[in-house]
């Protein structure tokens, strides 16, 4: 009989690792919260650095997960877990011989950065926001109009003790730059202004991309936390930062401001945590067994992860990592039940 | 009335005030020379420099606040550029300082 795998979570880490478990003839099921599978880069439009539609990445995996007709429970939450499988809200139980946790992350929620007026001013939009926008086919201001002077924040609730997430989000630098750079492919006449705190271009592609934005794309770098937005009279946002290389404080007017929000660990990470004595670490994130060859592996036999749920990861990084946790989690069943 | 010392007077704001600069000469700058936009504020160029060894000049400063349009006082600061042209060999962008130095120069000229 097919060994059996719960993996909760059904966006891309969840979705490759059930596709690899589904090729090794075992029987993988899927617990996603939404109604559909594919996560948060559903919203995604286009792919850093190559600029690939996020849904030549998603859809195929998404067909794969129907066409090998992977069992999916969807719009439930799971409210504990164990090595021997998951319990549901609804106090279903899903029996198992090994679960994987791709819980993936929570998007921080920008409101809480008060002093930038996001839901207060009706031009300050987040990343995500924008993506959005781009997917609809129009990025405009709210009344309508084309933005011509537009700054991007980074590390927006990254590296940030005021709300209590002091880790980097790794891929907002990025995001960043690809943004900037698609805003100035939509409006070649605008401003784009970038205000970093450092800029962390870790991926292969990342830096070459970053000077393409700077030299080729002319979008302006200014290395400074904006400290606080007002809304001017004429709906146009006023922010103000220091321009820490001429060591000056710096102010401008922009028609649109858009926050990099980071990446957080769920907010249930404690609870689902708790349920199976797993850790937690400091930024809210589980804690793999250790971070070199253990790093899908959980402190618990038997229960494994994959994905964003123990870091802030690229989509590349989760792929990758997801084909991992299958053959952690395939040659755990084999050592366990001693079959081939 | 502008002789008279009253004992106090009124700063100018600091600040670096982008909307109401004159961003044309930094413009025409940067379309000139993209690759100035291509600096990543190492600050080698004035590690490196002879004249910031000696005086008070810092080229990465320098460039910075001219691209934002603060121009004042700038081209008197360039004079003391040399050319040696040894910020050239170290810029980790490739950036060709010393053609950007002249450049300067020449676009600030009547400031």
């Amino acid at each position: 009989m097919a060994k059996r795998v719960v993996i909760v979570g059904g966006g891309p880490a969840g979705m490759q690792t059930a596709l690899e478990l589904k090729a090794r003839g075992i029987e993988p099921i899927i617990v996603e919260r939404d109604v559909e599978l594919g996560g948060k880069v559903r919203d995604w439009h286009k792919l850093f650095p190559s600029f690939t539609p996020a849904s030549d990445v998603l859809d195929p995996i998404i067909r794969g997960v129907k066409s090998a007709k992977i069992r999916c429970f969807l719009g439930q939450e799971v409210r504990a877990i164990a090595p021997d499988g998951v319990t549901l809200r609804s106090e279903e139980r899903i029996h198992a011989d090994a679960v994987v946790v791709a819980t993936g992350f929570t998007l921080f929620d920008a409101h809480r950065k008060q002093e930038y007026g996001y839901g207060l001013y009706s031009n300050v939009i987040t990343s995500v926001d924008l993506e959005r926008m781009m997917n609809n086919g129009r990025v405009t201001l709210a009344d309508g109009s084309e933005p011509r002077r537009i700054a991007i924040l980074h590390c927006v609730g990254s590296r940030d003790e005021k709300v209590c997430q002091r880790h980097c989000s790794k891929v907002c630098c990025i995001t960043g730059v690809k943004q900037a750079i698609e805003l100035k492919q939509m409006f070649p006449t605008a401003d784009v202004f970038n205000f970093y705190m450092d800029i962390r271009m870790f991926g292969a592609g990342y830096e070459e991309l970053y000077r393409e934005a700077q030299q080729r794309y002319n979008v302006h770098f200014v290395r400074g936390r904006i400290s606080e937005a007002a809304q001017t009279i004429n709906d146009r946002i006023q922010i103000k930062a220091e321009d820490t290389l001429t060591g000056r404080p710096l102010r401008m007017t922009v028609d649109m401001l858009v926050l990099l929000v980071g990446m957080n660990g769920n907010r249930d990470n404690e609870s689902l945590a708790a349920s199976a004595s797993l850790n937690i670490a400091p930024n809210g994130f589980f804690e793999p067994k250790d971070s070199f060859r253990g790093a899908v592996c959980s402190q618990r036999e038997g229960i494994f992860f994959a994905g964003a749920a123990t870091a802030p990861k690229s989509l590349a990084d989760t792929l990758a990592e997801a084909s991992m946790t299958a053959s952690t989690v395939a040659e755990y069943l084999n050592h366990k039940y001693n079959t081939r | 009335m502008r002789n008279i010392n009253f004992g106090y007077g009124i700063s100018r704001p600091r600040a670096i005030d982008i909307d109401n600069n004159d961003l044309r000469k930094s413009n025409a700058i940067i379309a000139e020379m993209p690759e100035l936009q291509a600096c990543i504020g190492c600050g080698s160029c004035t590690a490196s420099c002879t004249a910031g060894n000696l005086t008070e000049f810092n080229f990465r400063r320098l460039h910075t606040a001219v691209r934002r349009g603060e121009y004042k006082g700038a081209y008197e600061d360039i004079n003391k550029c040399m050319l040696c042209g040894k910020c050239r060999l170290v810029c980790p962008r490739g950036i060709n300082t010393r053609a950007l130095i002249m450049l300067i120069k020449r676009k600030l000229g009547d400031f």
